[in-house]
């Protein structure tokens, strides 16, 4: 006979806890299945890949494989569904993220901040751009995010998807237009969101952001020394201290 | 003065009726017809150049960019808080759906686990928004075929589940509502049963919509059979949500994709697909996605856990380096955000793949050799918004 204030309850939630820990680095059948698939293949195109078990996938490839990449994924392993094609411009930006202060100097003439150095995501890269895309197989359910290099740093090239996705033309205008990258083999790459005499690659990092360059990160005022109450003599006007350059107020 | 006889008219008439029927043998010159930037069909500024033969269209291009606003480049320079505030205005009909695959994105970053209750509250609005959205699009196509008593209807209905939704976050557009980690608010007193109520009036809505429009035959023959796209077309161009299910590909990301980052897995619901991939096949596949939607929020109010709305969130919200896509279902389709961190207070780099841009891409293809009036009806059928296209 079982006892209803039996002490299992205390003891039962650690070993949940325990099993839980343990199930997270669970191997992914499907999602290791597709990519050892995907390495047979394309053989050398394929670079480097990682798989988030239970979540998500990426592989990079080859800039000479990415067209044979995207007939190997549609017409073998069967993601006919188009998720999207984008690009990532990798190098650290010269204005420094605009939160702090002394972006403000940066534009105002002053020496400008020491570059980071540029590091790379999931998978890698050795390239200042990066094309990647997304891809579905609708029946099988899963999502595999592919990247690729784009060289050379001056003028990104890499072939076209539209002859494998259709719906890649759009995207690959987008991209051409954000990052300035070219799709070798595109039947019409022209501006889609821009006017046609934009110039300039607006998503690229070093292509600054003007609004933000007028004016200073909105954060900042939150953070500027109250006026104290507790100094009642008015002698020094108290906006002398919160000067941004020290000058006289006098 | 020497008068025109009949015969010498007669003859004017017969010369000009060949010249007419020779032209049409040499195929005349096209025109061109510009639809937009406004236009009622279009929900923001999309302008259409239609290149014309007679009444058929041999060419359309969709112009866009009237509205293209840098989300992604303005996100680059806005912390992980304030982006919401921004990807609010992407979809403005179903606001509250764009800030979930941000807020699961960036939890998945940072390996936070949100309360159960906080994932339930989430799924319920993100279903609100759904209802929201779509009734007003089984309002709007009724417009698009001439029918101007639905779009009334819908408003008027629409307007309840937005109170509803105001009640919770306090904007009816832009509630503004999903946090890292949880959300905002508890839902407030009495609210549940309001709801259940508003559900109820909903799915008579649906049932108006489908007396008003489905036995219509003005509008079945302004919808069916036109504008078809094939599935295999459908998938190339990425189309998704009901447009993509209105070609007979069954394929929802709640039911299929995300397990565990929302609560569709303890739900009971069904995926609804159409065979024909037509316009009305997209709007018979909406008006059934509105009334799962309903079932779907007495289920989440009928098993809506307790306990706490937020899980521990450090104060000052910094994104471990790493990468994620998630996408849900949105009302319009797949949406998803592709983030790229490096460990900052910002995000390195955000693609917005939005439903609408996707959806609309393949006008060009289905626009082709249609006839006029149907571009109407197709785009509407086609559901797009324009801040979803044009982030």
């Amino acid at each position: 006979m079982t006892r209803l204030s039996s002490p299992d309850a205390p003891t039962e939630a650690p070993d949940q806890a325990a099993d839980e820990t343990e199930e997270a680095p669970a191997v992914d059948e499907l999602r290791d299945g597709v990519v050892a698939r995907l390495a047979e293949l394309l053989g050398d195109g394929l670079v480097e890949h990682h798989v988030a078990a239970g979540q998500d996938m990426w592989i990079r490839v080859t800039s000479d494989a990415w067209a044979v990449t995207a007939e190997t994924l549609r017409n073998v392993l069967g993601a006919r569904y188009f998720c999207f094609l984008s690009a990532i411009d990798w190098k650290p930006s010269p204005f420094g993220r605009y939160l702090d202060a002394e972006v403000d100097t940066i534009v105002h003439g002053a020496t400008a901040k020491e570059p980071e150095p540029q590091q790379t995501g999931v998978t890698g890269g050795e390239a200042r751009f990066q094309v990647l895309a997304r891809v579905a197989n609708v029946r099988d359910h899963w999502g595999i995010t592919i990247k690729a290099d784009a060289t050379p740093d001056d003028a990104p090239r890499v072939p076209t998807w539209t002859r494998v996705y259709a719906g890649a033309d759009w995207h690959e205008r987008e991209a051409w237009e954000m990052f300035g990258i070219t799709f070798e083999g595109h039947p019409h790459l022209r501006h889609i969101y821009l006017p046609s005499e934009f110039e300039g690659y607006p998503l690229r990092k070093d292509f600054p952001l003007i609004s933000r360059m007028v004016k200073p990160w909105p954060g900042i005022v939150d953070v500027e020394p109250m006026p104290t109450v507790d100094e009642p003599e008015g002698d020094t006007p108290p906006a002398a201290e919160n000067a941004p350059d020290g000058g006289d107020p006098e | 003065m020497t008068a025109v006889s009949d015969r010498q008219k007669l003859q004017y008439i017969a010369a000009q009726a060949s010249d007419a029927r020779l032209n049409v043998e040499l195929e005349t010159e096209g025109m061109t017809l510009n639809l937009g930037p406004q236009h009622p069909a279009t929900h923001g500024t999309l302008r259409i150049v239609a290149r014309l033969d007679g009444e058929q269209v041999v060419h359309a291009e969709p112009i866009m960019g009237y509205m293209h606003r840098g989300y992604e480049k303005i996100v680059e320079v806005r912390t992980y808080a304030q982006v919401t505030t921004l990807i609010n205005r992407i979809d403005w009909l179903g606001s509250f759906a764009n800030e979930v695959p941000f807020i699961l994105a960036a939890e998945r970053l940072m390996g936070i686990e949100p309360p159960k209750r906080a994932t339930w509250i989430r799924t319920l609005l993100f279903e609100m928004a759904r209802i929201a959205n779509i009734g007003l699009f089984l309002g709007e196509m009724g417009l698009q075929v001439g029918a101007v008593t639905p779009a009334f209807y819908a408003f008027r209905d629409r307007e309840f589940v937005l109170n509803q939704i105001e009640a919770v976050t306090g904007g009816r557009f832009h509630p503004n509502f999903d946090r890292i980690g949880g959300v905002k608010d508890d839902l407030p007193k009495g609210w549940i049963d309001e709801t259940r109520a508003v559900m109820d009036r909903m799915r008579d809505f649906c049932d108006e919509m489908e007396e008003l429009l489905m036995g219509s035959e003005i509008f079945q023959a302004r919808c069916r059979g036109i504008g078809v796209i094939p599935a295999d077309v459908a998938l190339q161009f990425g189309l998704s949500g009901a447009n993509l299910r209105a070609s007979g590909v069954d394929w929802d990301i709640r039911r299929d994709g995300n397990h565990g980052l929302l609560a569709y897995d303890d739900l009971d619901f069904s995926v609804w697909t159409h065979p024909d991939g037509d316009s009305f096949a997209r709007f018979w596949v909406r008006l059934q996605e509105v009334r799962e939607a309903t079932k779907l929020v007495d289920q989440l109010l009928d098993g809506m856990p307790s306990g706490p709305i937020m899980a521990k969130v450090p104060r000052i919200i910094k994104v471990p380096a790493g990468e994620a896509f998630v996408s849900t279902e949105n009302p319009l389709g797949e949406m998803g955000y592709y983030i790229v961190s490096k460990g900052d207070l910002v995000p390195f780099r955000v693609k917005i793949r939005s439903a609408s841009f996707n959806n609309v891409s393949v006008v060009p293809w289905v626009l082709r050799g249609v006839y006029v009036p149907d571009i109407i009806t197709i785009l509407g059928s086609l559901y797009f918004i324009l801040g979803d296209i044009d982030r």
